[in-house]
C-alpha cells in the first residue's frame, strides 16, 4: 500500500530537497522532496525521530519515579506527560477515583499547561507566518519580527505564557520538573494566597484570550480561500470527550468521527484503546502511522488536536469558548472543517476555554482541600489518556510485583497526526511547489502546514551549536549543489 | 519585592548526558553560594531551553549568567560576555541567550549585563550520565566561577 506522492517511481533520476530540521517545531525533523528536471514533485516525506529510546529508558524503573521522569521527554509539554503517566499509574495503585482536591489540582495544572503551550504556539511560532506572510522576509518572519511590528500583541503572548507557567508552578511545585502529581493523587493542594495571586491576573488573561480569538477569526475572514484550502485534506477525527459529550481535555472517553462527522465509535474507556487503534510501519520511516483498526491503514488515518477536539465534542461547557466555537463552526456551515490553518482558530478557542476553566477552578473550595491521595487494590497495568495541547496522548505501563515497570508504550499526538501531516504537506506541494523553482518562501509553505499541527518532534538536545536549520538541494547524482543554513551562528 | 541582582540560568535536559551540565552547575553553585541565595543576592533558575517569556526573568537584574553545555567551547569551559543580537534561533522552540537579550530590548528595554558560561560536553544521549570530560569541565567551572563571583561582587569568602 502506498499513498500518492509517498513513493516516487524512479528516485535515482530525481533532484532531492531536504528541509532539516523544520524550524519552529520542537526537536529535529526533516522534509525531503524529490523533483524532476522540470521541478515537478514526485515524492514528499516527513522524517521524525521516534520516541522508542525513551520507552526503553523507562523500563526497569520503579513506577513511582515515572511521573517525574517522563517530563524529561519534552521541554514544551512536560506537564502533559507528567499527568498522563500519573493517570495510568493511578490504576496501578488502585485509585480509580481521586479525591476532589487531587482531581481539581491536576485539572488546574493541565489547563495551565494548555494555556501556556497554545500561547507559545500561536503568538511565538505561528503568528509570524499568519501576520507577516508565508513569503515575507525570512529575516523578519519570526517572533522578534512580530515583537517589532505588533508589540502589544507579542507582549500579550508573553504574559499569557507566563500566567500558564505560574499555574504550573503553583500546582506542580516548580516551573520545570514539577512533582505535584503522583500515583493516586497530588502531593500538595493550593493555598489561599496562591489562589488569590492567580485570580488577580485572570481578568487580563481572559481579555487577551478573547482578543486572540478575534484576531485569528479576522485573519480567516480576510483570506478565506487561503485559510480554507491550504493543505486541506479530509480525514477521520479522534479525541477524548467528557462523559457528558462536552469538551474535556483532562479526562473522558474516546470518540472518533469520520470526515463528515458521523460517529465511528464513542464511549470507549482508556484501557480499550488497543482495540480501536493500530500502528502501521513503513520501511522508510522510524515513526509509526496509527490508524483506526476497523477502517484499515489506508482509510483509517485520523487527525488529533484542537481542530479534532472542538468538532468531536458536542459542546464546550464554558460560555465564551462555546460562543467562539460556534463562530468557528459557522465558518463552514454543515461541513466538518479539515483545513490545517483552522487548527490555529481551534487552538485559540481552547486557550479561551482554558482561561475560563481556570477561573472556575480557582473559585472552587475543593482546590484548597487536604485529602490529597487515595489508594485501592494494586494492579499490574495502567493506561492513562489525556488531551495534551497537540492532541491525544496515551501512556500505557505494566508493573511487576517488585514495583518495576516492565512495559511502557507511549503514543504521542505527533505520531497520531503522522499521516495527516504527510497528506497536508503533499497537498501543499501539489498546489504551491509543483512546476516552480523552489525558493525559501515556497519551502516555508511546507513548514507552515506542518507547524499548524504543532508537532512536538522527538526532544533533541538543545546544547549550543546543536540546532541548525539546513536546506540542502541535492542533485540526482547525490551531489549537494546548494545549502542554506540558519542558526544562531548564521544569522539571516 | 525586587528581584535578586544576579540571576544564574542553567539550560539543559538532566536526562540527556552532558546536556545536564547547565542544571548540574546551578545545583552545585546553589550549594556553594547558599548564603547568597538565601539572602536574595543571587537567584537560580533552570530550564530545558530559553524561550521568549524568559525576558520577564531578566527584568530588574544587574547581571545575568547563562550556563549551557557546548559542543564547540574550548575545554573545560569558556566564559564570555553576551550582547543582544538578533539571530535565527528565534525561529525555533529555543532562543539563544543573545536573541533573548534582543527580545528583552524590544519588549521591556535595555537588557542587563549578561555572560555565557559554555561548558564543554561531548555526549548527549538519552539516559546517559555526565561523561568524564564533562564532569571535569563542571568541577573546574564551579570552582572558578564561585571564586570569581565572590571577588567580583565583594562577597565574603566561604566559611
Amino acid at each position: 500500500m502506498s499513498f500518492p506522492l509517498e513513493k516516487a517511481r524512479d528516485p535515482s533520476k530525481l533532484r532531492r530537497i531536504a528541509i532539516e530540521p523544520v524550524s519552529r517545531v520542537e526537536g529535529h525533523g526533516k522534509v525531503t522532496i524529490l523533483l524532476d528536471e522540470h521541478d515537478r514533485v514526485h515524492q514528499v516525506r516527513l522524517h521524525i525521530d521516534e520516541f522508542r529510546g525513551f520507552e526503553r529508558f523507562i523500563q526497569g524503573r520503579p513506577y513511582w519515579e515515572i511521573p517525574v521522569m517522563v517530563q524529561r521527554l519534552c521541554g514544551i509539554c512536560p506537564v502533559s506527560h507528567h499527568l498522563a503517566a500519573s493517570k495510568a499509574l493511578d490504576l496501578v495503585v488502585g485509585a480509580r477515583k481521586l479525591s476532589a482536591t487531587a482531581e481539581k489540582v491536576r485539572r488546574l495544572m493541565h489547563y495551565g499547561q494548555i494555556l501556556q503551550s497554545h500561547a507559545l504556539h500561536f503568538y511565538h511560532l505561528s503568528s509570524p507566518d499568519l501576520l507577516l506572510g508565508f513569503d515575507s522576509d525570512v529575516a523578519k518572519r519570526n517572533v522578534v519580527g512580530v515583537l517589532a511590528a505588533y508589540p502589544e500583541l507579542a507582549l500579550q503572548g508573553v504574559m499569557l505564557r507566563k500566567f500558564g507557567q505560574e499555574v504550573i508552578r503553583i500546582t506542580a511545585g516548580k516551573r520545570v520538573h514539577g512533582t505535584g502529581s503522583i500515583p493516586g493523587g497530588v502531593n500538595k493542594s493550593v493555598t489561599a494566597e496562591e489562589r488569590d495571586e492567580l485570580l488577580r491576573a485572570l481578568p487580563d488573561v481572559t481579555t487577551w484570550a478573547q482578543a486572540g480569538v478575534r484576531l485569528i477569526a479576522e485573519l480567516h475572514a480576510k483570506n478565506r480561500e487561503l485559510y480554507e484550502t491550504f493543505g486541506t485534506v479530509r480525514s477521520n477525527l479522534l479525541s477524548l470527550v467528557g462523559r457528558d459529550g462536552k469538551l474535556d481535555l483532562y479526562d473522558g472517553v474516546l470518540r472518533a468521527r469520520d470526515a463528515d462527522g458521523r460517529i465511528l465509535f464513542d464511549g470507549l474507556e482508556a484501557e480499550e484503546y488497543e482495540s480501536v487503534v493500530r500502528e502501521d510501519v513503513r520501511s522508510w520511516s522510524y515513526m509509526k502511522f496509527p490508524y483506526l483498526a476497523a477502517l484499515g491503514a489506508e482509510e483509517g488515518w485520523y487527525k488529533v488536536g484542537p481542530l479534532a477536539r472542538v468538532q468531536n465534542c458536542d459542546s464546550i461547557g464554558t460560555p465564551l469558548a462555546e460562543a467562539a466555537r460556534q463562530e468557528l463552526l459557522a465558518s463552514s456551515p454543515g461541513k466538518f472543517i479539515h483545513a490545517p490553518l483552522a487548527f490555529h482558530w481551534a487552538r485559540m478557542v481552547e486557550l479561551l476555554h482554558a482561561a475560563e476553566v481556570i477561573e472556575r477552578l480557582l473559585a472552587d473550595p475543593d482546590l484548597l482541600g487536604r485529602e490529597l491521595v487515595v489508594t485501592g487494590a494494586r494492579t499490574g497495568v495502567g493506561v492513562g489518556i489525556i488531551e495534551a495541547p497537540r492532541g491525544t496522548l496515551i501512556h500505557h505501563y505494566e508493573v511487576d510485583a517488585q514495583d518495576l515497570v516492565t512495559m511502557c508504550n507511549l503514543i504521542v499526538s505527533t505520531t497520531h497526526n503522522n499521516q495527516a501531516m504527510h497528506e497536508a504537506i503533499r497537498e501543499v506541494a501539489r498546489k504551491h511547489l509543483d512546476g516552480r523553482a523552489p525558493t525559501e518562501g515556497l519551502l516555508n509553505h511546507i513548514e507552515v502546514a506542518i507547524r499548524a499541527f504543532d508537532p512536538c518532534l522527538s526532544c533533541a538536545t538543545h546544547a549550543l551549536g546543536k540546532m541548525p536549520l539546513a536546506v540542502d538541494v541535492v542533485a540526482a547524482t547525490g551531489e549537494r549543489v546548494a545549502r542554506i543554513v540558519r542558526d544562531a551562528e548564521h544569522a539571516p | 519585592m525586587s528581584p535578586a541582582p544576579i540571576l544564574i540560568v542553567g539550560i539543559g535536559n538532566p536526562s540527556r548526558g552532558d546536556d545536564a551540565l547547565g542544571p548540574e552547575f546551578v545545583e552545585r553553585v546553589g550549594t556553594a553560594l547558599a548564603d547568597e541565595v538565601t539572602a536574595g543576592r543571587i537567584e537560580l533558575l533552570t530550564d530545558f531551553q530559553l524561550q521568549v517569556e524568559h525576558v520577564l526573568d531578566l527584568t530588574g537584574r544587574r547581571r545575568v549568567v547563562f550556563v549551557d553545555a557546548s559542543e564547540s567551547a574550548e575545554p573545560p569551559f569558556e566564559f564570555t560576555p553576551v550582547a543582544a543580537r538578533r539571530d535565527a534561533s528565534h525561529s525555533s522552540h529555543v532562543l539563544s541567550p543573545a536573541a533573548l537579550l534582543d527580545a528583552h530590548r524590544t519588549v521591556v528595554g535595555e537588557p542587563p549585563e549578561a555572560w555565557l558560561l559554555a561548558l564543554r560536553g561531548e555526549r548527549f544521549e538519552l539516559g546517559e550520565p555526565l561523561s568524564p570530560r564533562a564532569r571535569a569541565s563542571l568541577a573546574a567551572a564551579v570552582e572558578s566561577f564561585v571564586r570569581v563571583i565572590r571577588a567580583d561582587e565583594g562577597l565574603p569568602e566561604q566559611s
